[in-house]
């Protein structure tokens, strides 16, 4: 029945965001590498939202940009509609967040794995992965081909035992229609895998020509527009708007008089939903007393007249979804062309893992995106695409690559999932980042560009330019640290015109631009030594001189805090003998395995008293070695 | 690594007390404290070597003490150190460590000095597992207060604070993640009220560990008065109350008498000037000016009026040294013919101020002193049950931390800086706080967010 089709360095189980970077990276960093799904038709889908992007998840795209991924470069091709949020909120928070055309967004990446050297696409469903000796040693197709690999990456997304309810009808699905993997469920808990079970679930598409939007708000995209990734040169285009509209007391009561026909509420879902994204009948329950909600009615693509309802998550029958959605302002007449569903999924408990992302008990077996307990397609990208580097390092033997809190949202994210276990799909949030300030979206190349240049990634010429741009930011804060401006009347004048107080001695013009309501642009013209430089490279100059002091005070916090973080646990300490430990922190350790005294900080159920006796028994460690 | 400084003998009565600093800018820290008898260049001082001299703070000599040198890497922690000993007891102790961390040191964490023993690698075998009990033994410790602050006010009013931030902070952070969301925004001016809300009851907190030190170090108070006035036999008489128990430390100071009683179970310490006079002749322009330092220096002073004398200028010049001070008036000699004059020309001149009759020689009266100091520091309020002092100059190190904080955030608001920033301040006060009450801040923000807001697709 089953062929020997071929040996191979990694494969990668899946498709999605997770799967195409994690391809990608592998394919990139020289490895032959195969990717799998079932089917062709569902690769870089958005069975969800159609944009990419938001707080907190356009700081994930771009730092991936800057490590050399594609999700950036993918959107920028693919946008119609591209904004950057939070402008008011302080430069730690901008956020980029574009409009997809999910089919060209789906077609763009297809065609970029396709033409990707090392790159090996399949249409194909995974039913087992062989394991010898703890390591991984092939893989096998439900239809009977197996390839001897050296390392996996799973990113099954939803797949994996995929189950979708509407209503009072549930049936085996992954998502938008594709067949789920559920073989490999199996497989996996053979495996001694820990798997965990959650649920999501998505709203309802309705055609563009049932709805009237002149009922709806207008939101448009921004005029000046920021690309994703730092290497694109601003495209022009024509945008297409999103809507805003509102649930009201009639949507509401119809929710209240068919909860019973929930599966949620009748308890046919055992899956555990994330308190970030709760369908709209848990919004009307939880929030009994919240009169209204609001509905954001975006496109999806333009070849096409499907329109995402935001907001209208649900898992009521259709026939009751057809009903409150029809009470909504400008959907009186709406046409489904695909009801609103839930769908559970199982997923591995992910504190299982290296921080590399490797299975603690599995070599070479390596885990990204959904399937490790997160939600959002930029979560699962950055995990790919760290899967597909360290999958690659690890066969080239070679460390692997772990960001750390203080570098990336990428270090926060991975450092989360694996120190602490969730017990519901993780979304990244600004406020999970301790250093925000550090963590910015405008300065991610900054921080990121050269490891991926180490990492092999980042071209060296890409490197190079990235290294001007540094070098360019650096002399022009230093120049304007040093620059005095001197009160004259024009100086005077200019400042006068901005709202700020006269200077009558001498003032640096860095101390100009920390005042809150100067700006560098708006300095120009008392500033006549001024460089040529970019957007971008302004920008970056305006960010770190205004905010010198605030930025200061977090790096402080991360020198007090980095002592700790470098202060390494080897695998093999064996925490259940360590005098003066309390049980509860022993059982922690033992099951996380901490890879720093820092990480171990961070694990509940881990007090600072037991991190004073684990630095004792590191001490007592160090001095029996060297002896 | 930032320098450090701890007390690290035991708190409570003992003969000496010793201040330990630790950290790269251990030397430059105590170059503006010590002033070394032979002024010697501190930065030529070798190691184990200790030096005579006094610990100033702004000018003002706070006690002469030896100073033991280790320098780096041959001490306990491996760093630059030294250990300040004093002859003072808890308050000068107290005091000078309080000079080193308005100097620039931090406060030591417990345990902080040996855990940099550890962490700078110099800790034998047999060290390190003693220092495994110490540690448990101050969790334990830890945790028994924490328990204990769980039931008290401090922690119930710590509590109130973090509620009141966490609901500006939980709006901060929700406009930030889900910008798209018309969320019920908490207004720059509404969130500037929470703050100086914040501000006020942190203030207060701070005043209220004047309480603590009270119970510590007791209440300075100075008696003055002209001569003859009775000051005098009101200290015979007050060391003769049963309910004043005279304690057997005795006076030192130099130029005065100092008295030691207990008054609802708080040490109040009495400075007289009657031993000076006897020495000195020039008695009405030195005591004047005795009197002037004195009370300057206390914490209350019992100004002593003789009512069978008329008022004069002298009379006159106490009571000016009542300005800004909490003071006690006692009309003295009710025993004797009294001048009715003098009575009313003082009460006019103190306004509100009740004066108290006594009659010193014949005790008579003297138990409403008591009840007035009781009452004017809340003595009977004070709980007695406190915490052991570092415990509480810890706290109260953080409570000025947090009050500098709230004070920046405020500015920052007022300011216009983006509410990123301001968020980072206000997370940074509750991260403080939560250090007395051992929470931590970031799970419970999102907490938060998703039980106060509705989000989401």
């Amino acid at each position: 029945m089953s062929y020997y089709a071929g040996e191979y360095d990694i494969a990668v189980i899946g498709a999605g965001h997770a799967g195409c970077e994690a391809a990608l990276a592998a394919a990139r960093l020289g490895k032959k590498t195969l990717m799998f799904s079932i089917s062709l038709e569902a690769v870089a889908n958005m069975p969800c939202n159609p944009h990419i992007g938001g707080s907190s998840k356009g700081h994930l795209v771009r730092e991936i940009d800057a490590l050399g991924g594609e999700m950036g470069k993918n959107i920028d091709k693919t946008f119609i509609q591209i904004k950057m949020l939070n402008k008011s909120k302080g430069p730690a928070v901008y956020s980029l967040r574009a409009q997809a055309d999910r089919k060209m967004y789906q077609m763009e990446m297809k065609h970029t794995l396709e033409k990707q050297e090392n790159l090996f696409i399949k249409q194909a469903e995974i039913t087992k992965i062989n394991v010898e000796d703890g390591k991984v040693e092939s893989i096998e197709t439900n239809i009977g081909a197996i390839y001897k690999v050296k390392a996996v990456i799973l990113a099954t997304g939803t797949y994996l035992k995929g189950k979708i309810h509407i209503g009072e009808v549930s049936f085996e699905s992954g998502p938008d229609g594709v067949f789920p993997s559920i073989e490999l469920s199996n497989c996996l808990k053979g495996l001694g895998i820990e798997l965990l079970r959650f649920k999501t679930g998505t709203p309802a598409r309705i055609n563009k020509s049932s709805i009237d939007f002149s009922k709806m708000e207008i939101q448009s995209g921004d005029k000046d527009i920021e690309m994703f990734s730092f290497e694109d040169e601003v495209v022009e285009k024509e945008q297409e708007p999103c809507y805003l509209t509102y649930t009201n007391e009639e949507t509401h009561k119809i929710i209240r008089e068919n909860l019973h026909r929930s599966p949620l509420y009748a308890g046919k879902i055992e899956g555990t939903g994330p308190r970030y994204c709760p369908s709209i009948e848990d919004k009307v329950v939880r929030f009994a007393d919240k009169e209204r909600h609001q509905i954001f009615v975006e496109p999806i693509g333009e070849k096409t007249n499907e329109m995402y309802i935001q907001g209208m998550s649900s898992s009521l029958p259709e026939d009751v979804q057809i009903a409150m959605y029809r009470t909504i302002p400008g959907l009186e007449h709406a046409e489904f062309t695909r009801p609103a569903y839930a769908i559970e999924y199982d997923c591995i408990e992910p504190s299982q893992l290296k921080i590399s992302l490797e299975s603690k008990k599995i070599s070479g077996m390596f885990f990204a995106g959904q399937i490790n307990g997160t939600s959002g397609y930029e979560e699962a990208a950055a995990q790919g695409l760290i899967a597909g580097i360290n999958a690659s390092r690890k066969l080239d033997e070679k460390e692997p690559i772990v960001l750390g809190r203080d570098e990336a949202y990428i270090g926060v994210l991975i450092d989360d999932i694996v120190t602490k276990s969730t017990n519901e799909p993780y979304r990244m949030m600004t406020s999970r980042a301790e250093y925000r300030l550090l963590l910015r979206q405008d300065n991610a190349d900054l921080r990121l560009t050269k490891i991926g240049n180490k990492v092999g990634l980042i071209s060296n010429e890409r490197y190079e330019k990235f290294c001007k741009k540094q070098d360019n930011i650096a002399k022009e804060i230093e120049r304007v640290k040093k620059k005095v401006i001197k009160p004259t009347e024009k100086v005077n004048e200019v400042l006068q015109k901005y709202g700020s107080s006269k200077i009558d001695t001498g003032v640096k013009l860095s101390d100009l631009l920390k005042r809150t309501e100067l700006t560098y642009e708006g300095l120009k013209e008392i500033d006549e030594e001024r460089p040529v430089l970019t957007k971008q490279e302004a920008e970056e100059v305006q960010i770190q001189v205004k905010y010198e002091g605030y930025i200061n005070l977090q790096l402080a916090q991360v020198e007090k805090a980095r002592k700790l973080e470098d202060k390494a646990l080897f695998e093999n300490i064996e925490y259940s003998k360590i005098l003066g430990l309390r049980l509860e922190a022993r059982q922690k350790l033992d099951k996380f395995k901490p890879i720093s005294v820092g990480q171990a900080s961070r694990i509940s159920g881990v007090s600072p008293a037991d991190i004073s006796v684990l630095l004792i028994y590191l001490e007592q460690e160090r001095r029996n070695s060297k002896q | 690594m930032s320098t450090i400084a701890a007390i690290s003998t035991a708190p409570g009565i003992g003969g000496i007390g010793i201040v330990r600093m630790s950290g790269e800018n251990t030397f430059k820290i105590l170059n503006k404290i010590f002033r070394p008898k032979n002024s010697v260049n501190l930065d030529e001082v070798k190691g184990y070597t200790i030096k005579y001299g006094y610990i100033v703070n702004n000018d003002e000599i706070i006690d002469e003490v030896l100073v033991s040198f280790f320098r780096a890497p041959n001490s306990y922690t491996t760093e630059n150190l030294c250990e300040i000993s004093s002859h003072g007891g808890a308050y000068i102790v107290r005091k000078i460590l309080e000079t080193c961390l308005e100097n620039g040191a931090n406060l030591a964490e417990p345990g902080e000095f040996t855990k940099r023993a550890f962490l700078n690698g110099r800790m034998d075998l047999s060290q390190a597992e003693a220092v495994i009990d110490v540690i448990n033994a101050v969790s334990d410790k830890e945790a028994k207060t924490s328990i204990k602050q769980l039931e008290g006010i401090l922690s119930k009013q710590i509590k109130e604070i973090r509620d009141l931030l966490m609901s500006v902070m939980v709006n901060i952070e929700v406009s930030i993640d889900y910008p798209e969301y018309d969320v019920e925004e908490v207004t720059n001016k509404e969130a500037y009220s929470i703050l100086q809300q914040v501000y006020t009851k942190l203030e207060k907190l701070l005043k209220s560990f004047d309480n603590g030190k009270i119970i510590k170090n007791g209440i300075k108070v100075a008696i003055i008065g002209k001569p003859n006035a009775g000051k005098s036999s009101l200290l015979n008489s007050i060391l003769k109350e049963e309910r004043a128990i005279v304690t057997d430390i005795e006076g030192t100071t130099r130029d005065t008498i100092e008295e030691h009683i207990t008054v609802s179970g708080i040490p109040i310490h009495i400075i007289d000037t009657a031993g000076i006079r006897k020495a000195d002749n020039e008695v009405e322009k030195i005591g004047i000016e005795k009197s002037k330092k004195m009370a300057e220096e206390a914490d209350l002073i019992i100004a002593i009026f003789d009512m069978s004398r008329p008022f004069d200028k002298e009379d006159e010049e106490i009571l000016n040294l009542l300005k800004g001070k909490k003071s006690i008036i006692l009309l003295n000699k009710i025993d004797l013919q009294t001048d009715s004059e003098i009575k009313h020309i003082i009460q006019e001149k103190i306004g509100d101020i009740e004066s108290i009759e006594i009659s010193a020689k014949e005790s008579i009266g003297i138990e409403n002193i008591y009840d007035r100091i009781s009452k004017m520091f809340e003595l009977n309020e004070i709980s007695l049950e406190g915490d052991a002092i570092i415990t509480n100059v810890r706290h109260k190190e953080i409570i000025s931390k947090a009050l500098q904080l709230t004070k920046n955030a405020m500015d920052a608001m007022t300011g216009y800086l983006p509410i990123d920033i301001i968020g980072v301040y206000i997370k940074e006060i509750m991260e403080e706080l939560g250090k007395i009450t051992g929470e931590s801040v970031s799970g419970e923000i999102i907490k938060e967010i998703f039980s106060k807001f509705c989000l989401g697709k």
